[in-house]
């Protein structure tokens, strides 16, 4: 095992991120995901001789959405290319992609670990084709290919090899993944595939200026997946620095079930890509009007919301990050607050509640039916005492499963918090007169007993005894 | 410039294609020939003339975003070698 901080790990990420457009980049076929095999193509996505590709305005449109919203300098000039290889997920042998002349270049974006501020380079923002996808068969022997995907439009965006820890680079893939959902240009589904990711990671003795050698790892499913991955690496590297040895530059695929990555082999001159100027496709010139008019359709994006979460509802820097990374989930706290003027309680159950319930589930805020009206609502319902916080648990558990407003959620299940005195005090009398051993011990000295009784007493209302009253009384009646 | 046997081996395994040792040579040769004959182009003054990728002088060819009929199904599958359940059977490549 390698001595803690003895290396530096050096961490650059290249993402894909399907655009949804409903059409194809270069034809008219759809992009919709899920339907039958091969009848999302046409003569121009399956490379048939002969046809011409036409650029899908929406992409490019899209794609300098994007670079902007990452802080690119756009292109005056772009243009496509051909990216040769041959495989039978491509079938024209080639990828038009961009080489030279990519949308976007010299972006960064900010993201937060441990507390702190840290700004990631982004080198490129290119546009290019989808591939098609492959099934194995036949016991490896034979492959069937779905051609649906293919031509449906991506974006690449290359960092700078700033990130230095797995953490950093799951940080960077979260904020990515906000900014391009709140700039409404992907779904940005890792496990539809609408969303990918490639690390490239080396190690370097601290205090070295070179990059060690690097190994391209691929195939990691999850943003806890690119995290495991590049731990395991950064061992393996390190076990292998620490034993005198070299590290290979190669592909390595990380299989998330074992834990481990591998190396896949004879891809040594697939490198060598010849890429030269696509012909069928001609030159793309952005005038700065056309910039300017998609850069005036960016909304908030997600460092901005935080920014004023804290500023103007003093909420902590986490939980405005775990609040502003999803769009949907800012939505639904700004839509709360809307009902209620307390930010810090919003934000509580937001953090502890609902998010608890969403990962305990694996579940996102659009697959459960509470509202920000409901939310909002209910907290109305504890300030003026109508439930209680135990109660509020119940209706906040009611509203993810039913969506229905908490006055109404109260009202049906009879959940209106106790207050009034007499029918209190005729529970405390009947608990206390059943529980003489615990009287005799709370009289005793045994503070401790007093728990039991008041909690016989919220057994008994079923929760919804005022328990403040409920405190107040009991303790009158044991004078 | 000039093509070596090891250009074209290099080309043609990129292109999966396998040579002859003859093949090999024919090929060198010609492909020397193609490039000799395209050096004429070297001979012609460019010093005023912008470079660009592309012959015409034209840009932003673009259309719609909007969906249009894809093909039947049967006539996607017919230039595949070979079928299953709808989609394209091939020999599987190994990475």
């Amino acid at each position: 095992m390698s001595e803690p901080n003895k290396y530096e790990t050096v961490v650059g990420l290249e993402v894909h991120v399907e655009l949804h457009t409903n059409s194809k980049i270069f034809c008219g076929c759809s992009t919709a995901f899920g339907a039958p095999p091969n009848t999302h193509t046409c003569p121009i996505c399956l490379g048939h001789p002969g046809v011409l590709p036409v650029l899908n305005r929406q992409a490019v449109e899209y794609a300098m959405k994007a670079a902007m919203a990452i802080n690119c300098q756009i292109a005056d000039v772009s243009k496509f290319d051909r990216k040769n290889y041959f495989y039978p997920d491509s079938p024209k042998a080639y990828q038009i992609s961009q080489y030279d002349q990519p949308i976007g270049e010299n972006g960064w974006i900010d993201i937060e670990v441990n507390g702190e501020t840290k700004r990631i380079g982004i080198t490129r923002l290119h546009l290019e084709e989808d591939a098609g996808k492959l099934t194995h068969v036949d016991g490896g022997y034979a492959s069937l290919v779905d051609f649906n995907r293919v031509g449906t439009p991506l974006i690449e965006i290359v960092s700078e090899p700033d990130i230095r820890t797995p953490e950093e680079a799951k940080a960077y893939l979260e904020k990515l993944k906000a900014i391009m959902q709140y700039c409404d240009v992907s779904d940005v589904k890792m496990e539809e595939g609408s969303l990918r990711c490639d690390a490239n990671i080396s190690l370097r003795p601290y205090g070295q200026k070179e990059f060690g050698t690097r190994a391209e790892l691929k195939n990691m499913n999850s943003f806890r997946g690119v995290q495991r991955g590049l731990e395991y690496e950064q061992f393996r590297q390190a076990e292998i620095l620490d034993s005198g040895g070299e590290v290979v530059q190669e592909t390595r695929r990380f299989d998330d079930t074992l834990g481990k990555s591998f190396s896949m082999r004879g891809k040594e001159e697939a490198h060598d890509y010849r890429y030269f100027p696509d012909p069928d496709l001609v030159r793309l010139h952005i005038s700065e009007e056309w910039k300017e008019s998609i850069r005036s359709t960016i909304p908030e994006l997600p460092d901005a919301r935080k920014a004023r979460y804290t500023a103007d509802y003093s909420l902590p820097s986490y939980d405005a990050e775990v609040i502003t990374s999803s769009k949907k989930l800012a939505d639904f706290f700004e839509e709360s607050l809307s009902y209620t003027k307390d930010a810090k309680a919003v934000s509580n159950w937001i953090m502890g509640d609902l998010l608890g319930y969403l990962n305990a589930n694996g579940q996102e805020i659009t697959d459960v039916k509470i509202t920000g009206q409901g939310l909002g609502e209910m907290i109305g319902l504890l300030e003026k005492g109508t439930i209680s916080g135990k109660i509020a648990k119940t209706v906040f558990k009611a509203m993810l499963e039913t969506g229905k407003l908490p006055q109404q959620i109260v009202e049906e299940q009879g959940l209106v918090q106790i207050s009034d005195e007499g029918a209190i005090l005729s529970i405390v009398n009947q608990i206390v007169e059943a529980n003489p051993q615990s009287v005799e011990d709370y009289r005793a000295g045994k503070e401790k007993a007093i728990g039991f009784l008041v909690g016989q007493i919220m057994k008994e209302t079923k929760g919804k005894a005022n328990p403040a009253l409920v405190n107040k009384l009991l303790l009158e009646r044991l004078k | 410039m000039s093509i070596t046997t090891k250009d074209v081996e290099h080309v043609a395994n990129l292109a999966r294609l396998e040579l002859s040792d003859s093949e090999k040579s024919q090929f060198t040769e010609q492909l020397n020939a193609i490039l000799k004959y395209a050096e004429k182009l070297n001979s012609l003054d460019t010093d005023n003339v912008e470079p660009t990728s592309h012959v015409l002088p034209i840009t932003n060819v673009m259309r719609e975003d909007e969906e249009r009929p894809s093909l039947p199904i049967e006539k996607v599958l017919l230039n595949a070698p070979d079928e299953e359940d709808g989609q394209i059977k091939v020999p599987a490549v190994l990475e």
